[in-house]
Parts: structure tokens; C-alpha cells; sequence
């Protein structure tokens, strides 16, 4: 199994020298940092087999404030046949974060994509309907960011009272 | 801003709203369909009526608070989802719970699972027509919510399992109460096999109604039962075992189409697979080093107090009852060793200075669980598929990111797809047999 | 004098005739639903109290009961659907989430519907058990019996 785990960031380490920037196993999970625009190329590459992470378990966003790349994209990759997982992260600067979108892979990555840009505002190049999931029409802001308040309430209709 | 359907919508076609609240959505959904008399041309979801911040609020708690929030996100089966987050933190931590404690969180797993499994059906048959099938399974979901009062003091969201282990043994007296839920659960699902099964009505609903494949149930990352109903082999408690699932005996039901009679049948067969699992972790649960007896002979609190000003109290203290359960004689069975991650037992806090610096320092913000830098990613098998929990953590007592991977989101991202060209009456069977779960949905 | 016994009676029978026979709308969103269900199944049942026929249609409603988290985006939702209830209508706020936003005090959620709509009974619990519902629908069968029943034809400005 260990010499399973390693193949894995091995082979990606060669045949992207450039791209992939760092490879590391905490606690037990892979892990590599790749560069943006190498995404679709190394998620295509690795859906083939032997690797066969056919399934985008999920895709999520951490904002690290104060830094100067400021959101990580974080990629979660599943196998079934093999068992393994891999994660894939991504920094993304401050100014207009944008990334491309993996639709034309994964079926799922529609809703998480749309998700995480209602969250964090990350713009997604290619995806066929980028509008916001949870939140609705007319909210301004994104609400996962970390300088956006906790507390900050836009209601849709008029209330009755002060809250 | 208009949305895709009416983009898209032809001139003579009729579009109706199945709006947020509706019989038929369990919790609150939008379906927009375009329809040509009944048949469904195009559809397109609205989701995020139940939107509560989730993620968001975890950012602003201590990793020990947030664990009532981690109940209400699949509040049909809350103590998976708090094992999930437990088990997240133990991973990173590096903890690990006692034997008896990992016995006790399979068993109210499994039966959470079992409650989860036919609330969903319960729901999906009722609104089909079949409502004596409904009434059926809530009476059975009555008898499990008793036996995991007993145990853990509330029905539904018990925030049971903690760091560590759990909060309190096993009622001693939980032994004719498991076994007539067990018993009845048995009878009940037995009459509706015999109701439903083979009901040619209920086959004619359900069979090749929105099949989906292989190939495209793994592309849209569906877990859980609604993938082994199309036929692939993955659960996560065979997969990557945690507690003692390895140590225990299952079969994994199968099924071969994908279409709606699979993914109840899928279900009606897991519940009892869980009926199986929770009678062998009865058996093999290791016997408790000594044994609960909070009505047993034992001092005063406030007589022990008085007393520890003097020196160490080293007789019995009789607890409130609230605290049935979690003695301190009762703690290496059920709570991990390590001091600092697990709350001290209430005769140490009020007696002797170590116990209130503990409790001190667990409870207080800025003191508390710190965990090291890092992000570590854990699933467990839920009822609805793996539920995932993505922590990051900076060091200090609040997480940095808690991200939850809701098996339900990807499931009903499918939906659009699934009923296309069907009926707007094949769209009932097809939501309930998702079970879609609000607050694993919207977070 | 006569007339006053009249009328004070006839307010009476239809108090007695309106509490018990609810038609009642559950408007669930969350986990409070699933007390709910519990409620109205075979062990504690609604029907004994009269308030057994669940309608989804607001405009054959009398009671709403607004069970579960109501967010932000949902608010407009439920303000329509009282809007279009007839008189006399009666609104059964349950969980701690619809009576003071519960648990959650952030950017997505209500801080309690009363902030939308008038509410007559409050039902604590997180969530509150089925016996709890109960009583709470005999409290509000008291204010039903109890309250002016508005019988007589207005004129309206």
C-alpha cells in the first residue's frame, strides 16, 4: 500500500515537473499543491487509469485573510476500484480569483462550484450557469469570507419589529 | 434574473412551480419544471431555503460547542454526524476512545441509521398512497427513539458521542428495551415487505423510473445507498473501517438498475444488515469495569465538598440524576485517557483543586481543545452516503474551516436529470427515494 | 338583556365548533419535523384533539404551523402563504428557531417569526417533544374558546 500511495505524487511529480509545487501526506491523506492553470490537464490525466480517481468527492474554498494569495481551492479526488484518495490544492490571489471549472469532467462539480462562488466569490471560467445556490438574489457579499460579518442580516422582506 | 428553464423554455410549453412548501418536499425545495401536459421536458432545483450558516457559525465556536450544530445537519440521524466530527478531530488530534466507547458509538449508530432508513421510506411510501406503511415504520422509529432516550436523554438530537468516547454508559437496564425495538422493528418491517414488495402497484411506480448508470452515478459523486442500488460495491465501513465495524459481521445489499424499486429495496435490506450489526456489538461489547449505580450508597455533594476542604474524598459521591452514566468510576470505559481533551468528571471538579483547573481549562475560550495546525479530511458511512468533515485548524480553540461533505448534496444535484421526460407524478417517488435531508442539503 | 345571553352564547358554540375542528397547515422546513410526524402518527396523535386533517392548501387553512428554521430566503415564502389564509386564521410558532432564530444567530436566518407574521403560541423545545406540541394545541384551543369570534358582519372602510 505504501508503495501504491507514492506512484500516485511520484508519477505527477515527473510528468508535470513545473506544475505540481509541493507533495506531502498528513496524517496518513495525500496531498499536492499545484499551480491554477494546470488543473483540468492533471484532473483529465488522472481520471485515466492505473490511478482511476474517477469520483470528485468534493471541492471546497479556505480564505486565508491577510495573505497575499489569499483563497485555497481544495480538491478532494476518490478511486473506488483502488481505494485511495487524493487532495489537490490551489492558490488563488486576492484580486479577481478565477479558475477553471472542472464541468466538463464531473457532473457534481456544477452545484459545488456554484456553492463556493455564493460563498467566496470565485469565478469560475467555463461553467454553463454560474449563479448563486444558497443565497438568494439582491444579497450582496459573500458570506464565507472572513471579513464579512457574522451578524450582518439583509432581509428580503420588511420586519415587523426591531430585532 | 431569470433563471435557465425560462431561458430555455419553449413558447407552447406550460411551466409550474413545485414551490418550497409542498407536501412532497421533505423540507423545502423549488422545482421549476417546463411540461408538456405531464410529461417533464425540462427541470431546474432551487435550493437553499434552509441555508442556516452552518459552516460559517462553526468559525465562531470552540471545537467542544459546535457539537450540538454538527446534530441538527441530518437531524434523522444525528449521531453519525456527530461521529463524523468526532472522529474528524480525533484523527487530527491523534486520540483514540476505549473499546467499550467504540462498541457504544456503533451501536447508536446503527441505530440512528435504522431510524434514518425508514423515516426516508416512511415518506417516500406515504406520499406514493401507501399510508398504513408509514404509520408502520413511525411506530417502529417510536420504539428505537425510546431505547436511545433511555441511554442518551433526548430523541433526536442527543450530542452524545464526544471527544474522546462518549458522554455516559449503556443504561443498565437497556437490555428489555432493545430487544422489544429490535423485536418489533423485525415484525413491522415484515409486514411491509409483504405490503409493498411485490405490490403490483408499487412496482408499476417504481420500477424504471429515473435509472441511473454506473458511470454517471460515480460522476456525480453519489454515495451510499442510491450507488449500491446501481450496482457498485462502496461502503465506507468496509472501505476505510473506523470504531469496530471491521470486527463485525455484514453483508452490503446490492442492487442491478439504479431505478426507484432498488433504492427502496437497497434500504429495506440495509435495516436489517444494521439489525444484525447492533445484536453482535451486543454480544461482543466488553463488559464495563464497574458497572453505573448512581442510586448505590454514597455521600452528599455538599457533604463532599464541605469534606474536601479538609482532605481528599475518597468515599462515593452520589450524583444529580441528570449525570446517570458518566461517574467517575465509570470514565476509563467510556472517555479516553487523555486529560485535556475530555471533560473531568464532576466528583474531581467539585472536590480537589487538579479537577476545577481542568474543567477550568477545557471550558474556558482562549484555553480549551487546541488543536495542531493542519487540515485533515474524515468520513463516515451516514444514512444517506459518506458523510465527510473537512477540518483546517490554525492552533487556537476555534476551527479556522469546517467544511461538511453532505452526501445528499451531490445526490440531488442528479435530480434535474433524473426526471426528465418522466411524469410529474414519477417526480414524488424518485425525491423520496433520494432522501433528501435539508440540513445536510443547505447546510 | 336576553340579546346579550344570546350573543354571549352563540360567541360560545362557535368558539366550541372553530377549536375543534382545526384544519391545520404544517409548514416544515427542519428537524422540527420530524416531532411533527411523531405527533401526528399512531402514539400521540393529533386527531384526538380535532386537529387531525393536514391541508397544503392555505386557502382551506386554519391553523399554520410554522415548524423548523425559517431563513432568510424562505421569510417571503411563508409571508405569502399567511397572507393568502382566510379569517380566522391562527399562526403556532414551534422550536426555538421560529421563536427567537435558536441556535443560530448569523447572516441566513430569522431571528424569530414574529418578526414577519403575528404569532398566538409559542412551543419551546429543541426540538419540542410531541407532548409538548399537545398541550401547546390545547393552550390554543383555550384562546379560541376564550377570544371575541368577530361573527358579526362589519362594515369595512
Amino acid at each position: 500500500m505504501a508503495t501504491e500511495k507514492k506512484k500516485v505524487t511520484e508519477v505527477l511529480k515527473d510528468k508535470f515537473p513545473e506544475k505540481v509545487k509541493d507533495v506531502s501526506f498528513p496524517l496518513g491523506d495525500e496531498t499536492i499543491v499545484i499551480e491554477a492553470d494546470a488543473l483540468l490537464e492533471i484532473c483529465r490525466f488522472l481520471m485515466k487509469d492505473p490511478f482511476a480517481l474517477t469520483m470528485l468527492l468534493d471541492l471546497t474554498c479556505v480564505d486565508y485573510i491577510g495573505e497575499e494569495m489569499r483563497f485555497e481551492m481544495v480538491y478532494h479526488l476518490f478511486s473506488i476500484t483502488n481505494n485511495n484518495r487524493l487532495r489537490i490544492k490551489i492558490r488563488l490571489p486576492e484580486k479577481d480569483p478565477a479558475i477553471a471549472s472542472l464541468t466538463p469532467l464531473w457532473k457534481n462539480a456544477n452545484w459545488l462550484e456554484r456553492e463556493v462562488y455564493d460563498m467566496f466569490g470565485i469565478h469560475f471560467t467555463g461553467h454553463p450557469y454560474l449563479k448563486r445556490l444558497f443565497m438568494y438574489d439582491g444579497f450582496e457579499g459573500h458570506p464565507l469570507r472572513k471579513d464579512y460579518p457574522l451578524r450582518k442580516r439583509q432581509p428580503m422582506i420588511p420586519m415587523r419589529r426591531k430585532e | 434574473m431569470t433563471y435557465r428553464i425560462q431561458q430555455e423554455a419553449r413558447k407552447e410549453s406550460l411551466m409550474v412551480n413545485m414551490g418550497p412548501s409542498h407536501p412532497a418536499m421533505h423540507g423545502t425545495i423549488r422545482i421549476m419544471l417546463e411540461l408538456d401536459g405531464e410529461r417533464v421536458l425540462n427541470a431546474e432545483l432551487e435550493v437553499g431555503y434552509l441555508h442556516r450558516g452552518f459552516e460559517k457559525i462553526c468559525e465562531h465556536k470552540t471545537y467542544f460547542n459546535l457539537l450540538p450544530y454538527t446534530d441538527r445537519l441530518n437531524y434523522v440521524s444525528p449521531l453519525i454526524n456527530n461521529l463524523g466530527y468526532v472522529m474528524t478531530l480525533e484523527k487530527l488530534l491523534g486520540i483514540e476512545a476505549p473499546e467499550r466507547a467504540q462498541y457504544i458509538r456503533v451501536i447508536m449508530s446503527e441505530l440512528s441509521r435504522v431510524s434514518d432508513h425508514l423515516t426516508a421510506l416512511a415518506a417516500m411510501t406515504m406520499e406514493c398512497g401507501a399510508f398504513t406503511v408509514f404509520l408502520y415504520m413511525i411506530q417502529a422509529r417510536e420504539e428505537i427513539w425510546n431505547v436511545i432516550e433511555q441511554t442518551t436523554g433526548a430523541r433526536m438530537t442527543t450530542s452524545f458521542i464526544r471527544i474522546g468516547g462518549v458522554r455516559a454508559d449503556l443504561h443498565p437496564n437497556m437490555d428489555p428495551l432493545l430487544d422489544k425495538a429490535i423485536d418489533s422493528t423485525r415484525k413491522l418491517m415484515k409486514d411491509c415487505h409483504g405490503l409493498l414488495d411485490k405490490n403490483k402497484i408499487w412496482i408499476n411506480r417504481t420500477r424504471n423510473v429515473a435509472v441511473i448508470s454506473k458511470e454517471d452515478a460515480i460522476n456525480y459523486g453519489f454515495t451510499g445507498p442510491c450507488l449500491r442500488a446501481t450496482g457498485v460495491y462502496y461502503d465506507v465501513r468496509k472501505a476505510h473501517p473506523y470504531c469496530v465495524y471491521d470486527q463485525l459481521e455484514f453483508e452490503v445489499p446490492l442492487g442491478d438498475n439504479g431505478d426507484n424499486y432498488d433504492r427502496y429495496i437497497v434500504r429495506m435490506r440495509e435495516i436489517e444488515q444494521s439489525l444484525r450489526i447492533i445484536e453482535q456489538a451486543r454480544k461482543k461489547i466488553p463488559r464495563s469495569t464497574s458497572p453505573s449505580q448512581l442510586m448505590a450508597e454514597g455521600i452528599e455533594p455538599a457533604e463532599a465538598i464541605k469534606a474536601s476542604r479538609d482532605k481528599k474524598v475518597e468515599a462515593k459521591i452520589q450524583l444529580s440524576p441528570n449525570l446517570e452514566g458518566s461517574e467517575k468510576e465509570v470514565y476509563p470505559d467510556i472517555l479516553s485517557e487523555r486529560k485535556q481533551y475530555i471533560v473531568p468528571p464532576k466528583e474531581d471538579t467539585y472536590t480537589n483543586i487538579e479537577g476545577l483547573i481542568n474543567h477550568f481549562k477545557f471550558f474556558m475560550k482562549g484555553h480549551g481543545i487546541r488543536p495542531p495546525k493542519g487540515d485533515v479530511y474524515f468520513s463516515v458511512e451516514g444514512g444517506s452516503g459518506e458523510v465527510g468533515y473537512y477540518i483546517v485548524s490554525d492552533g487556537t480553540d476555534k476551527p479556522y474551516r469546517l467544511h461538511l461533505r453532505g452526501p445528499c448534496f451531490h445526490i440531488v444535484a442528479a435530480l434535474e436529470e433524473m426526471i426528465l421526460g418522466h411524469y410529474i407524478a414519477d417526480i414524488i417517488p424518485t425525491f423520496g427515494s433520494m432522501n433528501m435531508i435539508g440540513g445536510e442539503l443547505d447546510r | 338583556m336576553a340579546g346579550g345571553w344570546i350573543t354571549t352564547k352563540l360567541n360560545y358554540v362557535i368558539g366550541w365548533g372553530r377549536k375543534f375542528s382545526l384544519f391545520h397547515y404544517p409548514f416544515i422546513t427542519a428537524c422540527c419535523g420530524m416531532e411533527y410526524m411523531s405527533g401526528a402518527c399512531a402514539h400521540w396523535d393529533f386527531d384526538r384533539f380535532g386537529c387531525g386533517l393536514t391541508t397544503f392548501s392555505p386557502r382551506q387553512a386554519d391553523l399554520i404551523m410554522v415548524v423548523g428554521t425559517i431563513s432568510q430566503k424562505e421569510a417571503p415564502v411563508l409571508k405569502t402563504i399567511y397572507d393568502q389564509m382566510c379569517e380566522p386564521k391562527w399562526v403556532l410558532a414551534v422550536g426555538a428557531c421560529t421563536l427567537s432564530g435558536g441556535i443560530y444567530d448569523n447572516y441566513a436566518v430569522v431571528q424569530g417569526i414574529d418578526n414577519i407574521i403575528p404569532v398566538d403560541v409559542y412551543v419551546p423545545g429543541c426540538p419540542p417533544r410531541p407532548e409538548t406540541f399537545l398541550d401547546a394545541i390545547v393552550k390554543l384551543q383555550q384562546k379560541i374558546q376564550n377570544q371575541d369570534q368577530e361573527w358579526r358582519l362589519k362594515r369595512r372602510k
